[in-house]
């Protein structure tokens, strides 16, 4: 316990001692409240005019600020995520394979577990404060409207769990290889793949199409968008991150045997 | 404390270790000698539990590193070659952390860390960024965290390797004051290094052990013959033969001559007979003149070279 933790806490501090975090979160923080702004400044014109105009009301129908500022800004911010998540977790493993650190690292008393734990869990304290600070539109929002609090709940439930699921993939593409370039690129075409796989679910067959949209990322989120959260989604989501970790502590394992 | 018997290691198909066997006992300071992609590192890098071998066994204070790599680890301090260390921390952050997580007390890490950059030479440097520090530097960090533990086994790769003279020697005088209560592995090619500061040498090429010694013992097996270099001043032909004369001399080479006649020259005697009483009075009598008669050693660069270049 105190090993994860010592890697944890280091693993924290150099997200912040390079410029890195501050990068990341900086741009990602620029784009959110971009798309924010715009879907706030649309919904505010359209409300506007049809306060004005009863016909116009009646025609763009049921005028809700959660269907059209807070389901957006959550579907918004997992795009950007898909974006900027593989450069949180490149360096992980990459960084320590091309200055060789990690030949130190693995002959210290610690477990591959461990070591594993420690990266995830830092990359993904990262991220929590990454999208905590997003919580100033959810904020802003209940301060000048009405929105229901049950979709941004779920909501950021949901993007907690597919942030772990994207550093989970990400974590596995930084171990493959010692170049950082080659590990974001990975997990970046890993992620949309996984997230758009579903739009061929319709033009493959039955099975093959329920199959895809199953295994797609896309298909489990849109719940929590919508304030639903089911079982079946998180348990997804679980399995999707068990599963990335369980390979990258393999890859970590194969050093053992591979010549 | 560390036996290693038949190891193996296969890259790929690249046969970097064939059957590496030697041992070092507790307290002794052994040198690990080869050229360059003879197996050292791989040898360490099993050791330190990085890697398991193809076949073969290695136990580490009387822990098989495939079978209980963790109690292994927990008892050595490991410096590898390029000395690789988390450039953005400082020095202090640094020998902390590697402190914490090679088990130090929570309570005692802050009077370790402080005692072993007293012992490298750290102090001044503690609250510097490890990128910032120059070469010599960060060999001493490696160093540091090495010992952090104090380990009772330490494994260094290439410990003097880009160090300025002065740093040297101070690194080779705390890797020998360190011994005694440590059992010490050091890889190197620097030569001298090894006759320094070890107790045992053992020479390795092309993934096979090729010699195991004391550097003395070494020096005097690979010898064969006693050897003395000697300068005469006298005409070259006659010493010679003069020389030859001499019962139980076997080979006289003329090595050079200055142009004033003064030759040098080295006489091989058989072993055991010690020639040089009777040189000295039959130079004297044929009234040339002795300038020099020392023994001629061969440098452990020689014994290297001839044991490296055997096959």
């Amino acid at each position: 316990m105190r090993i994860f933790y010592l890697i944890f806490k280091k693993e924290f501090k150099s997200y912040f001692a390079s410029p890195v975090a501050y990068v990341v979160i900086t741009m990602f923080l620029i784009l959110a409240g971009y798309f924010f702004y715009n879907s706030l400044a649309l919904f505010s014109t359209i409300s506007f005019q049809a306060t004005m105009n009863p016909m116009l009301a009646k025609q763009v129908g049921l005028l809700n600020i959660t269907e059209s500022v807070v389901r957006p800004l959550f579907g918004n911010i997992s795009v950007i995520l898909l974006l900027m998540v593989p450069l949180l977790t490149m360096r992980l493993f990459s960084e320590e394979k091309k200055s060789g650190t990690i030949e130190l690292l693995l002959t210290y008393p610690v477990t591959d577990m461990q070591v594993l734990l420690g990266k995830f869990l830092s990359c993904m304290a990262v991220f929590v404060i990454m999208i905590a600070l997003t919580a100033i539109y959810p904020v802003l929002l209940i301060a000048f409207g009405q929105p229901e609090t049950g979709p941004i709940i779920t909501g950021y439930i949901g993007l907690f769990l597919v942030g772990a699921s994207f550093i989970s993939l990400g974590i596995f593409a930084s171990s493959l290889t010692e170049n950082q370039i080659i590990a974001a690129t990975v997990a970046f075409g890993l992620l949309l793949l996984f997230w758009m796989i579903s739009f061929s679910a319709s033009l493959a067959g039955q099975t093959m199409g329920d199959i895809l949209s199953y295994i797609s990322l896309t298909a489990h989120w849109e719940g929590f968008a919508k304030g639903v959260i089911d079982t079946e989604d998180i348990v997804y989501y679980l399995i999707f991150i068990s599963l990335f970790l369980f390979l990258t502590l393999r890859i970590l394992e194969s050093k053992k045997w591979r010549g | 404390m560390i036996e290693v018997e038949g190891l193996t290691k296969y890259y790929g198909n690249y046969h970097a270790l064939k059957g590496v066997t030697f041992s070092v006992k507790k307290g002794e300071i052994l040198g690990f000698l080869g050229p360059n992609g003879s197996g050292k590192t791989t040898t360490m890098r099993i050791l330190t539990c990085f890697f398991p071998p193809t076949s073969g066994k290695a136990k580490v204070a009387g822990f098989d590193v495939f079978e209980e790599p963790l109690e292994v680890r927990r008892r050595i301090g490991y410096l590898p070659e390029n000395v690789p260390l988390y450039k953005d921390m400082t020095v202090e952050d640094y020998l902390a952390f590697a402190a914490g997580i090679k088990g130090v007390d929570g309570r005692k890490i802050k009077d370790t860390v402080a005692r072993v950059m007293d012992e490298c030479a750290l102090t001044g440097v503690s609250y510097k960024l490890i990128a910032e520090l120059s070469k010599g530097y960060r060999q001493r960090v490696g160093l540091a965290q090495a010992l952090v533990n104090d380990p009772e086994v330490l494994i260094l790769d290439e410990p003097t390797i880009g160090l300025d003279p002065k740093q040297i020697i101070e690194i080779r005088k705390l890797i020998k004051g360190l011994a005694g209560q440590r059992t010490i592995i050091l890889s190197t090619h620097i030569l001298p290094e090894v006759s320094m500061t070890c107790q045992r040498v053992v020479i390795i090429n092309e993934g096979r052990v090729v010699a195991i010694d004391t550097p003395q013992n070494l020096t005097s097996k690979v010898e064969g013959a006693n050897r003395f270099s000697v300068k005469i001043d006298g005409p070259s032909q006659h010493v010679i033969k003069e020389l030859e004369t001499i019962q139980g001399v076997e080979k006289v080479i003329k090595k050079g001559a200055s142009a004033n006649g003064i030759g040098d020259y080295i006489v091989e005697s058989i072993k055991g007979r010690d020639i040089r009483k009777e040189i000295a009075p039959r130079i004297v009598n044929k009234g040339w003149a002795l300038l020099e008669l020392k023994p001629h050693e061969m440098s452990l660069e020689d014994i290297f070279v001839k044991l490296v270049t055997k096959e």
